[in-house]
C-alpha cells in the first residue's frame, strides 16, 4: 500500500478523518514499510503489534466522533523518548535493557492527541554525535545516494533514524531532540523538515538527558504544515520540568500560509564560510531571492560571534553531559560490570556502557569542570555564550528572523568524518547557535545538490516566535516546490 | 593547553571510566586535539559579561512541598541490575 505510505500527515489525517481508510489500514501499510525497510537500520525497536492496537483504538474514537488532533497516525519515536514497558536505550549499551515504567511528557501528549506508535527510532548514542555512526546499533542509511552512486551515506545525527524513516515514508513523522542541530541537520540531510522550538516549549521530561541547558525536542516531517501540526501536540507547560515555559502554545499550522509580506529577513555575514561548496551559496541566493519575491524586505546583518560558538559549545555540552551522565553507575538501572569494589565497579560499568564519543565527551567535560580549570574553560565558555546571544538580541532589534543554510554540506559517506572529531563537529557550525541562545531554528529542504542529494535552509526565530517560522518555512517551501523523493533501494 | 597521559588518567579516574594504560597516550592527542581548538574562546572579551547559565530567563518555579507520587518500590526497582526484597543491592561500601 505505497500510496498510503506517501501521504502527508495532513493528507493522511484528512483521509482517517473522511473515512477514506482506517488507521489499522494505514498503520498496517507503514508496519509493512518499515519492515521492509531495515536495511535502512533507521528502527531499532520495531513494536507492530502495539501500533496495530492503537490504531484498532483509534478507529474506535474516530467512529465514536471522538477523534484529537492526530487520531490514527502512525509517527516513529526516537529512542531518547522513554516509552512505558517500551525499551528504551539511547542507542547505547548502558541502557541496553532498560524498560521505562514512565511515558516522556512529549510523547504522551502525542498518544493523548491519538497518534500511534510504530517503534523506536536510532540515534547517536546519548544524542551525541553527526553521522549516527556512535549509535550502540550501527548507524541509519540515508535513504539517498548519490546519483547514479551505491556509496553509503550518513542521514546526519544525532535523529538519524528519525530524518531517515520519515524521508523514506516509514512513517508520518518522527519526535527529534536537538542539543547543537541534532533535528535541523538530519532533516537538511534527508530532505524533510525538522523544527527546534525555543528552549522550554517542549518538556524534557522523560527524554534521556544529554546536555539540559540545550536539549530541546521537536518534530520532523514531511512537511512545513505537517511539523506544525506535530510541535503543537508536542508542547506546552509541564510542572515535572521546570525549564518548561507556561505560556500558552499558539496554533501552529494556522500560521502556515500566512502572507510573510513586510517581514525583515536578516542575513548574518558570518555564516558564509572557507569551503563551502558554491552549490549551497547558490541556494542561499536562492532563499533570499523567493523571500524577497514574497514581499519580505532583506537586511544583512552581523552575528559577530558566530565562530566562537561552536568552541563554546564543546565546553557546556560536554560539561553538562559529564554530570548528566553520571547517574550511570550501574547501581539502580542499566548496565552493571562487577568490579573487586564499589570504585571499579563504577569505572568498570562505564568502561563497558559507553561508547567512544561518548566517553570523550565526558573526559572533557569532567576535564573543564575539574579544579583549577573551572573559570578559565566553563566561565569563559558561559560568558561566550551570552555574547553569542546578545548577538541575536541586537539582530532581532531589526530583523524578524534569520535566513541561513543549515549544514555546510550535503550528507557525507559512511566513516568520512569518522577519523577526526573536531571535523566531525564542524557540521553543526550554522545549528548550533540557536541552541546556546535558546531560539527555534528550523531545516526546509530547498534544492539538490550535483549529486541530486537534498540541502536545506534554516530559518532563525525570535524566542517563542516559532509562529512567524512556519509562516516563513510555508514561504520557502513553496517557492522551493522540493518534490524530489530518494529512489528506493532498499 | 596540551593534556599529557597523567592528566587522561586523573580525569578518567574522576569521571569512573576505566581506560586501559595503552590507550591513555592516544586520548591525550585526540583531546589535546580539541581542547586546542577550543583555545580560541580566548579572544573573546568577556570583561564584564554575566556566565550565561540558562537558554531562558526565568526564575525556578516553586510548588508545594507535598508528596505528589511514591509508594512503587516494584517499578523503581524494575530495571535494577541486583534487588532483593525490595532494596537494590549494591557492592559493600563500608569496610
Amino acid at each position: 500500500m505505497s500510496a498510503l505510505t506517501s501521504l502527508t500527515l495532513k493528507a493522511a489525517l484528512k483521509g482517517l478523518a473522511d473515512k477514506s481508510f482506517s488507521s489499522v489500514e494505514l498503520t498496517r501499510a507503514h508496519v509493512e514499510a518499515v519492515e521492509a525497510a531495515r536495511p535502512l537500520n533507521a528502527f531499532v525497536l520495531e513494536t507492530p503489534e502495539k501500533a496495530l492496537e492503537m490504531a484498532a483504538a483509534a478507529d474506535r474514537r474516530l467512529a465514536a466522533g471522538e477523534a484529537g488532533p492526530l487520531e490514527g497516525a502512525p509517527l516513529g519515536i526516537k529512542d531518547l523518548f522513554c516509552t512505558e514497558g517500551v525499551r528504551t536505550t539511547a542507542c547505547s549499551d548502558i541502557l541496553g535493557n532498560f524498560v521505562p515504567t514512565y511515558e516522556s511528557t512529549v510523547t504522551s501528549q502525542l498518544w493523548r492527541d491519538g497518534a500511534v506508535m510504530l517503534g523506536k527510532l536510532n540515534l547517536d548514542q546519548f544524542a551525541m554525535g553527526s553521522s549516527n555512526e556512535t549509535s550502540a546499533f550501527g548507524p541509519v542509511i540515508n535513504p539517498w545516494r548519490k546519483a547514479g552512486g551505491n556509496q553509503q551515506l550518513t542521514p546526519g545525527g544525532s535523529s538519524g533514524g528519525s530524518a531517515a524513516s520519515v524521508a523514506a515514508d516509514l512513517c508520518l513523522g518522527a519526535t527529534a531532540t536537538d542539543t547543537g542541530g541534532s533535528i535541523r541537520q538530519p532533516a537538511a540531510f534527508t530532505g524533510t523538515v525538522g523544527i527546534k522550538p525555543t528552549y522550554g516549549r517542549c518538556s524534557r521530561w522523560g527524554v534521556v538527558a544529554f546536555a539540559s541547558s540545550l536539549d530541546q525536542a521537536g518534530p520532523i516531517a514531511k512537511t512545513v504544515e505537517d511539523a506544525a501540526i506535530l510541535l503543537k501536540s508536542m508542547s506546552g507547560h509541564d510542572p515535572k520540568d521546570s525549564t518548561s515555559l507556561d505560556i500558552a502554545v499558539p496554533d501552529y499550522p494556522s500560521f502556515v500560509g500566512k502572507s510573510v509580506k513586510g517581514l525583515k529577513i536578516g542575513i548574518p555575514k558570518e555564516y558564509r564560510v572557507d569551503n563551502m561548496p558554491p552549490e549551497i551559496e547558490a541556494l542561499w541566493q536562492k532563499g533570499i531571492a523567493w523571500l524577497k519575491e514574497a514581499g519580505c524586505e532583506i537586511v544583512e546583518v552581523s552575528l559577530p560571534h558566530t565562530k566562537y560558538a561552536l568552541p563554546a559549545y564543546y565546553i557546556v555540552a560536554p560539561a553538562e553531559a559529564s554530570s548528566n551522565l553520571a547517574r550511570y553507575d550501574g547501581m539502580r538501572f542499566g548496565l552493571r560490570v562487577e568490579g573487586a569494589n564499589l570504585t571499579e565497579t563504577y569505572e568498570k560499568t562505564r568502561a563497558a556502557g559507553f561508547g567512544a564519543e561518548v566517553k570523550r565527551r565526558i573526559l572533557i567535560g569532567t576535564y573543564v569542570l575539574s579544579h583549577g580549570y573551572y573559570d578559565a574553560y566553563y566561565v569563559k565558555a558561559l560568558k561566550v555564550r551570552r555574547r553569542i546571544a546578545d548577538d541575536f538580541d541586537q539582530a532581532f532589534q531589526k530583523v524578524d528572523a534569520l535566513l541561513t543554510p543549515t549544514a555546510p554540506s550535503a550528507a557525507f559517506g559512511l566513516g568520512e568524518n569518522a577519523d577526526d572529531p573536531v571535523a566531525m563537529y564542524l557540521n553543526d557550525i550554522f545549528t548550533v547557535t540557536v541552541n546556546l541562545a535558546g531560539l527555534p531554528g528550523m531545516s526546509i529542504p530547498a534544492g539538490v545538490d550535483v549529486n541530486g542529494l537534498p540541502l536545506g535552509l534554516q530559518l532563525i526565530g525570535r524566542a517563542l516566535d516559532e509562529g512567524t517560522l512556519f509562516s516563513l518555512g510555508g514561504a520557502i517551501e513553496k517557492a522551493a516546490d522540493f518534490k524530489a523523493k530518494p529512489a528506493k533501494w532498499w | 593547553m596540551a593534556i599529557d597521559a597523567a592528566t587522561v588518567r586523573k580525569v578518567a579516574r574522576l569521571a569512573r571510566i576505566a581506560e586501559p594504560e595503552e590507550k591513555l597516550e592516544s586520548l591525550a592527542q585526540e583531546l589535546s586535539g580539541i581542547m586546542a581548538w577550543i583555545e580560541q574562546l580566548a579572544e573573546v572579551d568577556t570583561d564584564g559579561v554575566e556566565p550565561m547559565t540558562s537558554a531562558v530567563a526565568v526564575a525556578l518555579p516553586l510548588r508545594e512541598d507535598v508528596v505528589t507520587e511514591g509508594g512503587d518500590a516494584a517499578k523503581v526497582l524494575s530495571n535494577a541490575p541486583k534487588s532483593i526484597g525490595g532494596f537494590f543491592v549494591v557492592p559493600k561500601v563500608v569496610e
